[in-house]
């Protein structure tokens, strides 16, 4: 018994260490000053996959994501970590989209891989805390879905079981295969870089990547073939023009602000006793308290 | 025709007041728009639904019952608003940001190729004009929600696509009675045209959901801590303070992924919004997505080893001192002084 399995993937910003340079003056998003890394709760998905390929031999584990060049980045590091395979769809046809457009690409992408048992992604993706391509993506396929998978508890020729983690409690599901399964950031982690794999696909790169490279490299990709990253562009993928990119997506920014919050004239206080006793008499006197 | 239609979340026969804040807020945007508001019910032994959500400006409730439509799975919920939506073509649709609706929006949004935003703040109505292709939209939805770890704020619209579906999160909306004497229409759908069989794929083993005991948003007082109250340990002392003080603990997100506090507890964008009398800011920094979820509370007061924390603009009184220092004395006072 082995399975096919994909897990999408997305190249984030860092939005938990922003500092001060992180927005213009203008108060757009400075991007340049946040670190670009793998969303954390993909790789919680990843982990998942490749459990599912340690226990059922045979089982491959494909990482697809949508992107920039630059994302190809998480795709090796997708390896690096026991991935077997790494698609990038990019392209300026896809710049733009938001979530319904993305789920659509990545859908037309899925489609190109022979057959699919199971497709892994997290939960969210940090940058925009939608939660939405996963089961948009598992609608566009029909297939159904389970979200905030904590972990994979029995996989059957047919069927999957599940531990799902909810806002106030656990939920074990059974649903068949094909299936789409979101995981949460409870979910074990993902483990750490395999010294062996890092040194074998150090050098795997998309074509993008390697014209960057220049001819010098040309002959380590032919000897070399898993080195190769598969890139994607739309017309690699069978799609409808419509529901791509900024035209297929039905949501538009209209404006981005600042966030300004109201300045308060506070009283400061020190720690004496005094200071602490007064403002509790206040609170209490004016009824804050009690 | 056009109306804004919210789905109820439903749990042992009680509408959740998630449900019950989005009908305030859809009654108010009906009113702006000149439309009616409806409500679905999907689930078992819906009898009670009614009488608990018409006092909250329902015109019609859709009503879909089947036992095996609970407990929850997706993909019958879906169906059900799926093809409610494509018969009943309202202009908006409004679902919870709770773990159901973060589950059932997208799909139907997917089904429908309908926008959808998610975690909205504020919901208002306005016009947009589209420069590039020389047309203007009346009365749109704007869909106001936090980007970008809460860092900036986006007016998100869906010009062309219905419904203009949105989610959003628990207590950002206020749930207000519209009229305790309203009553409406009661419309039951049936069942076998919204779900097929096929759709009952996922079966549920086993389910262990707790009854909240925490209830952030009723609480008069909110004892709240940060990464800066430094070990779970040391939130023992806010949890004396809520007690002695009669409120509840909360906590930011970076207390909560630190595991000083459960997730439960978290206030900010990403978890509940609050508006106590008083909040009681502890070791908090002050991240804009935490200030965005209790920035409405009557009184802030900031205790931080930190004078130039940037929580402490928005208090009404800045103590500059340490949790340890600080909250027993606060007990000692408060416990000494009343009865």
């Amino acid at each position: 018994m082995s399975f096919n399995i994909v897990v999408l993937a997305k190249q984030v910003p860092d939005t938990r260490n922003v500092g001060k340079d992180a927005m213009k003056a203008d108060g757009t998003v400075n991007r340049a000053a946040l670190p670009a890394i793998f969303n954390p709760e993909d790789l919680n998905a990843l982990e998942q996959a490749l459990r599912l390929k340690s226990k059922f031999e045979g089982s491959t584990v494909k990482v697809l994501t949508m992107g920039p060049v630059r994302a190809a980045e998480i795709l090796r590091e997708s390896l690096y970590r026991g991935a077997d395979e790494g698609y990038l769809l990019s392209g300026r046809e896809f710049a733009g989209s938001d979530t319904l457009a993305t789920s659509y690409a990545l859908t037309c992408a899925i489609r190109k891989f022979d057959k699919v048992d199971i497709i892994l992604c997290g939960r969210q993706a940090i940058d925009g805390d939608t939660a939405q391509v996963g089961p948009q993506v598992a609608e566009k396929m029909g297939f159904p879905q389970i979200t905030y998978a904590e972990d994979i508890l029995e996989v059957t020729e047919n069927s999957i079981t599940v531990k799902r983690r909810l806002e106030r409690g656990v939920e074990i599901v059974k649903g068949p295969l094909p299936i789409l399964i979101t995981v949460n950031g409870t979910a074990a982690p993902c483990r750490p870089r395999n010294a062996k794999l890092t040194m074998k696909y150090k050098h795997a790169a998309t074509p993008s990547e390697k014209q960057e490279m220049g001819a010098d490299y040309t002959d380590l990709y032919d000897t070399h073939p898993y080195l190769n990253l598969t890139e994607w562009g739309a017309n690699d993928i069978e799609h409808d023009p419509r529901w791509l990119g900024l035209n297929g997506s039905p949501t538009k920014v209209k404006k981005i602000e600042n966030i300004v919050f109201t300045v308060k004239e506070s009283k400061r206080l020190t720690a004496n006793d005094a200071d602490i006793d007064s403002l509790m008499k206040e609170l209490i006197n004016n009824h804050t308290l009690g | 025709m056009n109306n804004i239609i919210v789905y109820l979340e439903i749990e042992d026969g009680v509408v959740r007041d998630i449900s019950l804040e989005l009908l305030t807020k859809g009654r108010a945007l009906a009113q702006q728009l000149g439309c009616k508001l409806e409500a679905v019910a999907i689930g078992y032994q819906l009898d009670n639904i009614a009488k608990q959500v018409f006092p909250y400006g329902v015109d019609k409730l859709y009503v879909c019952d089947d036992k095996r439509f609970i407990p929850y799975t997706t993909l019958p919920h879906a169906s059900v608003l799926i093809n409610l939506f494509k018969q009943e073509k309202p202009q908006i649709a409004l679902l919870g940001a709770t773990t159901i609706g973060r589950d059932l929006a997208p799909r139907v949004s997917s089904a429908l190729f309908s926008g959808l935003t998610a975690d909205c703040t504020a919901l208002e109505i306005g016009d947009y004009e589209d420069k590039k292709a020389g047309k203007v939209y009346k009365n749109l939805l704007y869909q106001i929600r936090p980007a970008f770890g809460g860092n900036i704020v986006a007016t998100i619209v869906n010009p062309e696509c219905r419904p203009q579906m949105a989610t959003v999160r628990e207590g950002v909306m206020k749930k207000e009675i519209y009229d305790s004497k309203h009553t409406g229409e009661i419309h039951k759908l049936q069942v076998a045209k919204y779900v097929s069989d096929k759709d009952f794929v996922i079966e549920v083993l086993e389910r262990n959901i707790e009854k909240s005991k925490i209830n952030l948003k009723s609480a008069p007082v909110i004892v709240s801590g940060g990464y800066g109250v430094g070990s779970a340990e040391n939130f023992k002392l806010l949890y004396e303070l809520a007690e002695a003080l009669g409120g509840e603990v909360g906590a930011s997100r970076a207390a909560v992924d630190a595991g000083f506090a459960e997730h439960e507890r978290q206030i900010g964008q990403t978890g509940t919004t609050v508006r106590p009398k008083l909040y009681i800011a502890c070791g908090i920094s002050g991240q804009i997505q935490h200030i965005a979820g209790m920035q409405e509370s009557a009184m802030v007061i900031s205790i931080n080893s930190d004078p130039n924390a940037p929580i402490n603009k928005i208090a009404d009184y800045v103590i500059t001192g340490t949790i340890e220092e600080v909250v027993p004395k606060m007990i000692k006072y408060y416990k000494k002084n009343t009865k």
